[in-house]
């Protein structure tokens, strides 16, 4: 259940992400696509059989050649100032003018030279200090120097650029929450674990890259089917999702009353995402009022989470004509297939109600945008005791509610309500400090373990409950602080 | 049980943890005979732990009462004997995460010390990775050696007692990540660089001063390591409490009995909080920050060779 190292070739068909400095976009590998990143359009189809790690520079025609390793052409002659003190702001520095610069790129002329140019033709460059001379070579650099970097997909990668692009998608979720999230539920190969999450599928996709396709996931979802946009942007090997089941929350209370069953299956994803295409969209009796506003439906194009709209439109109007060929054999074969398909989506629901029905779980990952209270208090009657669960919420205040609510429930110890502050430095000789900025939230965590649960005796449980809640002394031990 | 695995029951030779209220913790091992002394009492191992479910309450001999976990990653480095200075969790969090690490992972980390960041690595490239351990402190290694063999995961880890300066990792071309947490991480860069897959892979140096963080930046950058990132985070945690904050009395009351100078639209009117006014307070929940926190643990210093 391996996946190829960071060593493995990048194939057509591939789930990639492109990275030029910090930024990051996810695209599927396909030949003769135009892909727009970052002001720029280029095909992938020359990266094909490259190795990922391997950078790019964008040439004429939106080709793609790896890029070699110069040596730096510095200008020979290092000379610069000490101070600024004679170096005047009058606009009339740069000696080439925005026409000049157009009729250089016009011409095909590589970046590097467009920068060299520059240097040359800035009156003031000889005159700045090392410093603002680096500062203004890196600048020019980033502006003109077509360089792309194609990568291997990983939650460090994924949860860095959705936090960047789509911060809105999943919850506000930074990465480094999510990474607490992954230490602090314990998440290992061979665990059975719950997840609850409407982060486009980015937490679920965290989960089953620490599992390493050993054990299984039963993914709660609200509405009509789970989200795995991000999921999919991680290229999971085929046998990653063959212990992947999902459960409907509209259906946890039936279960857990005992009244459950599969007659009355939710609305089928797949079904209502195609009705909304035949209709333009304007369907609206299959999709939920909630999947509507916010989400993307299951079936959407998971990779480009940016696609331009000229892409969009290329694409379904292709997929139109297809469609109306096929549409006659289909509509003959559709019933039966429909029915096929209602009876193994019965099957995998049963799979999945068996395997909550054992209250065995190994862990529970809650990561929405609903109230997280009402979902531990029942998703937490699935999880065995002595194991650990995380909540992320946006709001620190929900999360004040449910510890009081599972204080009063009981059933869990060592909670904790926490939040991490990520800080971010630039490291370089002689001018290193935090950097300028820094995100300034992204999201509380409350974690806790279960334990078992005497029933009957909440009385008992609340006393202790109450004594716990005291203060917490010596947590730090400041003694210990490296100097 | 073992660190990599969850068991149901308790079971002779067993690392369990004894909980005995907030943040009150200590791990135990398990033995058929065997008594462990808390301030509730004796619990006798062969009646009182031996298979009993994890996660259960144990009633001890004065009649006061623990619970008993499974043990983890998490919980151990809450609770282990302190050899060295050890990392803790947040720092761990990201460290994997940024490292890229996942069942079938080769990873070199120096030094080994306590333990605490070795235990969490072993658990996420189980089963099918490999921890290959360099620690130059004779004791400690034999030490690590014998917690790991206790903790039934010795066969995911390769204890090496050298200098890891000197001598590097005791393989190459083999990792696809590097962790450093040494006085001179510089000294071990090229080392790194060459226990790492030839293909490349992803480094970490962990270090408490901006000096020593100077140093290893500038050798990675010389031994031609990319996207050189330091980053540094920090854990805030807050008590949940009820808070009670008194109404100020500015007379209104003797003037005009209709308004209680308390504008009833304030969200403490609504949800959780309550106002009190006969008793002049208004309730809230809030989360308070702890008087006392960590403020620095250390600089996480990540590359990529490819």
């Amino acid at each position: 259940a391996m996946e190829g190292g960071p060593s493995a070739r990048i194939r057509e068909g591939d789930c990639a992400v492109l990275k030029r400095d910090e930024v990051f976009k996810a695209v599927s590998v396909l030949r003769r696509r135009k892909i727009i990143f970052e002001k720029q359009w280029f095909y992938l189809d020359n990266a094909i059989g490259h190795i990922y790690g391997t950078t790019f520079e964008v040439t004429s025609g939106g080709n793609l050649q790896p890029k070699q390793e110069v040596e730096e052409t510095t200008t020979e002659t290092k000379e610069a100032g000490t101070d600024n003190r004679n170096i005047v702001d009058d606009g009339k520095s740069q000696k080439l003018t925005h026409d000049d610069i157009k009729a250089l790129k016009d011409k095909g002329i590589k970046g590097q030279e467009i920068v060299q140019q520059l240097i040359e033709n800035s009156t003031t460059f000889r005159d700045k200090t090392e410093f603002a001379q680096d500062k203004y070579i890196k600048k020019k650099k980033k502006k003109y120097e077509a360089v792309i970097t194609i990568v291997k997909p990983s939650t460090r990668i994924l949860s860095t650029m959705y936090y960047a692009r789509e911060p809105g998608k999943i919850n506000h979720l930074r990465y480094d929450t999510l990474a607490q999230m992954l230490t602090l539920g314990n998440i290992h190969a061979g665990n059975k674990m719950i997840v609850m999450e409407t982060c486009a599928g980015l937490v679920l996709g965290a989960v089953m890259e620490r599992m390493g396709g050993y054990g299984s996931i039963i993914q709660m979802y609200p509405g009509g089917g789970p989200v795995r946009a991000a999921t999919s942007c991680f290229g999971f090997p085929k046998p990653f999702f063959d212990n992947l089941h999902e459960f409907p929350l509209s259906k946890v209370q039936s279960l857990l009353s005992g009244t459950f069953s599969t007659e009355t299956l939710p609305a089928d994803p797949e079904e209502s995402a195609l009705v909304e295409e035949e209709s333009n969209g304007l369907s609206e009796e299959k999709q939920s009022s909630l999947q509507e506003t916010e989400e993307e439906p299951a079936t959407e194009a998971p990779m480009d989470i940016s696609t331009t709209e000229e892409q969009d439109t290329m694409d379904i109007s292709a997929e139109d004509v297809e469609f109306k060929e096929n549409k006659e054999k289909e509509n003959k074969e559709n019933v039966r297939e429909k029915q096929i398909k209602q009876w193994e989506r019965r099957k995998k629901l049963k799979e999945a109600a068996a395997l909550l029905r054992e209250k065995n779980a190994d862990g529970l990952i809650v990561a929405s945008k609903f109230h997280p209270t009402p979902l531990l208090l029942s998703l937490l009657e699935f999880v065995a005791p002595s194991r650990p669960f995380v909540v992320y919420c946006q709001y620190k205040e929900p999360l004040l509610e449910c510890y009081t609510k599972l204080r009063e429930r009981g059933g869990v110890i060592n909670m904790k309500l926490s939040e991490t502050w990520l800080r971010n430095y630039q490291v370089l000789p002689d001018r290193s400090h935090p950097k300028l900025t820094m995100s300034g939230g992204g999201g509380y965590l409350l974690s806790g373990v279960t334990v078992v649960l005497e029933k009957g005796k909440s009385d008992s449980t609340n006393s202790e409950a109450l004594k716990m809640e005291e203060p917490l002394s010596k947590r730090c031990k400041l003694q210990d602080l490296p100097c | 049980m073992s660190f990599v695995e969850y068991g149901d029951t308790i079971k002779d030779g067993d690392t369990a943890i004894v909980f005995l209220g907030h943040e009150s913790m200590f791990p135990v091992k398990v033995q058929h005979g065997s008594v462990t002394q808390t301030k509730y009492g004796v619990i006798r191992h062969s009646t009182d732990l031996i298979g009993k479910k994890y996660g259960s309450k144990v009633t001890c001999s004065k009649g006061g009462w623990v619970f008993i976990l499974h043990p983890t990653p998490e919980l151990w480095t809450m609770n282990l004997p302190h050899r060295t200075q050890i990392l803790y969790s947040t720092d761990i969090s990201i460290i994997t995460m940024m490292l890229e690490l996942k069942p079938g992972s080769i990873v070199c980390e120096s030094g080994t010390g306590s333990g605490s960041l070795s235990h969490a690595l072993i658990r996420t490239v189980a089963p099918t990775g490999h921890l290959y351990t360099v620690e130059f402190h004779q004791q400690r290694a034999e030490k690590a050696r014998e917690e790991f063999r206790e903790h039934r995961v010795e066969h995911l880890v390769t204890v090496t007692n050298q200098d890891v300066c000197k001598n590097g990792f005791g393989v190459s071309n083999i990792a696809d990540a590097v962790f450093l947490d040494i006085p001179s991480p510089w000294e071990a860069i090229g080392h790194a660089k060459s226990a790492l897959k030839a293909e490349g892979g992803r480094i970490c140096s962990f270090s408490p001063c901006i000096e020593q963080v100077q140093r290893t930046c500038l050798a990675m950058e010389e031994s031609g390591f990319t996207e050189i990132n330091t980053l540094e985070i920090l854990l805030r945690v807050y008590n949940v409490r009820t808070v009670s904050l008194q109404i100020p009395d500015l007379g209104k009351a003797a003037e005009d009995n209709s308004s209680p100078g308390f504008d009833s639209s304030s969200p403490s009117h609504q949800g959780s909080s309550c106002a009190n006014l006969q008793q002049g307070t208004v309730q809230f929940k809030s989360g308070v920050p702890l008087r006392e926190v960590v403020g620095h643990t250390g600089y996480l210093t990540f590359a990529t060779k490819s």
